[in-house]
């Protein structure tokens, strides 16, 4: 379920003059920026963008990169974009990145629907004039090229029809893979990348029944190079994907030095999906509440804003 | 009609591509018992003496004809799809025949446009409950099999930007690659694939010529020891002459089966889309109309059906 409490009564008319007052002459009313954007729903916030267009000839988002800054920035940029170009954009600075940010790549690529991800693609196409895949391979190299590209190219069978025959010898197959550290990469990336997520439930679940163990733990035991640690990735998404937000936002908040980039990713992209589900596995794991790690760790109109966004009332 | 006339006729009507179905019924419709022995026993290659003293027709012609009869219904049928559910049913098709019949693929993957490309995607999840890539996968084993997955899971960015000296940069990268080929087939180089999965058609087209310009020769021609690759080149960057050459094989004499299929194939899937440009190429290279040669080769409906098809072109 989603944390984004978006108001019901909107005009997008007045919501662009109240963000036109707030931007306006010495200095910007964050707060109110805040109130108004963080409980709009992506369908509201482009409406607020037209309007705003129409009413002042300026465009919203960028009016708002100029007068915000910092983490702040950042996350309200993010959040303001249409969730397909939000994707493509936290993609390309992924890509983009001396070195990529694969995790980034396989959880956009494994976690939205086969028609999500290619509305990413188009968005990506639109916004560079490169395909995605052309600028992730020309920044890659090895099997972590092959795997990304593959997993970012593919357009899985979105059906339920499984082959219990096939759960079976393909869970063998990545059962080998793993067992002899000299991995078959190219078996494993072709069932992982080209599987329907239904097929692949039905081959992991396959996979613990025949050998007692979870294919992801079985990797984790396997060893951490990047490859490795990307298909760790992939699997985590796939199997449940609540659990692995839940991991990166753990990390992020409590390495020393919050990564505000993983912070904002992940509660930007999932406040209207399902970041109360993540919320309440988080206070499982770690016995407290997701806002109020985040307040400890962050501060300012950053910390309003991600609050915000996660469910709590001003 | 003479007798002798007549049977020549019938000879023709029963050879070739197609059935000439008029001929068959003003000549072989009239004909009286006595006239249809004389016809049995003057071609032995229709018919055999049985020991039992009858006229037996021979199994393998009447298997013959009968995938003559069909080739009207076949084009018929193909002709009247939706585009996305043919080429599905293409790639499907020549998945099942096995290697001789991969060059589809290419040829699927690589003339369509990106969206046309997409759509055939999607109507194979309709027809076979899998993803294109997923069965290629499968099916196909070693460096073929990861650059037709790669051909098939692109969305190419179709705009005409285009980034010069990366043009140049990757024409050298692939003309080291096709250099050193007996070193290492260029089909195995993951650059090669790299660049020929990923990159926009316009800018492989930039590719080709500065390729040119390094090798002298154009890249299709370096490429005769590495088919699939080289068919590929020429999907991607020189359509018309491709398709100008599978029409030309398959209008020869007493060619395989499977090769027969390509003259319905290409005029079916064309007729609305470049028809005029490979005709052009096709009377440039071949020095002879492409429906004069269907017009000698082709019988009955079918050829009428073809050159209807052949002429929207204009």
């Amino acid at each position: 379920m989603a944390t984004l409490i978006a108001s019901e009564n909107f005009s997008p008319t007045e919501d662009a003059e109240v963000l036109r007052r707030s931007v306006e002459g010495w200095g910007t009313d964050e707060k109110a920026v805040i109130s108004i954007l963080a409980h709009r729903n992506a369908a509201q916030r482009y409406e607020i963008r037209l309007a705003y267009e129409e009413l002042y000839h300026e465009d919203l988002i960028k009016r708002l990169e100029s007068e915000l800054s910092g983490d702040f920035e950042k996350a309200m940029y993010r959040w303001i974009l249409d969730p397909t170009d939000r994707y493509a954009v936290l993609a390309h600075v992924a890509i983009k990145k001396s070195e990529t940010d694969y995790n980034v790549i396989v959880e956009i690529s494994s976690t939205l629907s086969p028609e999500e991800l290619l509305a990413v693609r188009r968005a990506y196409q639109l916004r560079y004039k490169h395909s995605l895949e052309e600028d992730l391979a020309a920044h890659t190299t090895g099997d972590i090229r092959k795997l990304l590209v593959a997993l970012v190219t593919t357009y899985r069978y979105d059906g339920s029809e499984i082959n219990a025959k096939l759960a079976n010898s393909e869970a063998d197959i990545l059962h080998d893979a793993i067992k002899d550290k000299a991995f078959n990469h190219e078996e494993v990336i072709r069932i992982l990348s080209t599987r329907s997520k239904t097929q692949l439930m039905a081959t992991f679940n396959r996979y613990r029944d025949d050998h007692g163990i979870s294919i992801s733990k079985n990797l984790l035991d396997a060893g951490a190079d990047n490859f490795q640690k990307a298909l760790h990735v992939v699997i985590r998404c796939l199997n449940d994907p609540k659990k692995y937000f839940e991991k990166v936002l753990r990390h992020a908040i409590k390495r020393t030095g919050t990564d505000e980039d993983a912070l904002t990713r992940v509660i930007v992209t999932r406040a209207e999906r399902d970041l109360k589900d993540i919320k309440e596995f988080y206070y499982k794991k770690n016995s407290v509440h997701l806002e109020h790690a985040v307040a400890k760790e962050t501060s300012g109109d950053y910390k309003a804003f991600l609050v915000t966004l996660l469910g709590q009332e001003a | 009609m003479a007798l002798t006339d007549e049977f020549q006729a019938l000879n023709k009507a029963f050879s070739g591509v197609g059935i000439d179905e008029n001929s068959l019924i003003s000549i072989l419709g009239k004909w009286h018992p006595e006239e249809r022995k004389s016809f049995r026993k003057e071609t032995p290659h229709f018919f055999k003496q049985d020991e039992r003293h009858f006229e037996r027709w021979d199994d393998q012609h009447v298997k013959h004809l009968k995938h003559e009869f069909m080739r009207f219904k076949n084009a018929v049928v193909l002709w009247t799809m939706h585009s996305w559910e043919r080429d599905a049913r293409l790639v499907k098709e020549a998945l099942k025949k096995g290697p001789q019949t991969y060059s589809v693929l290419v040829e699927i993957a690589c003339t369509r446009s990106a969206e046309e490309l997409l759509g055939a995607r999607k109507a194979y999840h309709s027809l076979f409950d899998h993803s294109i890539e997923e069965d290629v996968a499968y099916h196909i084993d070693g460096p073929e099999g990861k650059l037709l997955v790669a051909l098939v899971s692109a969305y190419r960015y179709e705009g005409p930007k285009v980034k010069d000296d990366t043009a140049k940069s990757e024409a050298k990268t692939l003309a080291h690659a096709i250099k050193n080929a007996d070193k290492r087939n260029p089909i195995e180089d993951d650059e090669v694939i790299r660049i020929l999965s990923t990159r926009s058609k316009p800018h492989l087209k930039e590719i080709y010529k500065h390729y040119q310009e390094i090798s002298g020769h154009n890249i299709d021609e370096d490429l005769d020891d590495a088919l699939r690759l080289k068919e590929t080149v020429q999907c991607l960057c020189t359509p018309h002459t491709y398709f100008s050459q599978v029409l030309e094989i398959s209008l020869r004499n007493g060619v395989d089966k499977s090769i027969k299929k390509g003259l319905t194939r290409v005029i079916v899937t064309r007729a609305d889309a470049d028809m005029k440009e490979i005709k052009e190429e096709y009377r440039n290279r071949y020095g002879v109309s492409l429906t004069e040669k269907i017009e000698a080769t082709a019988n009955g409906n079918y050829k009428d059906f073809l050159l209807t098809l052949a002429a929207r072109g204009g």
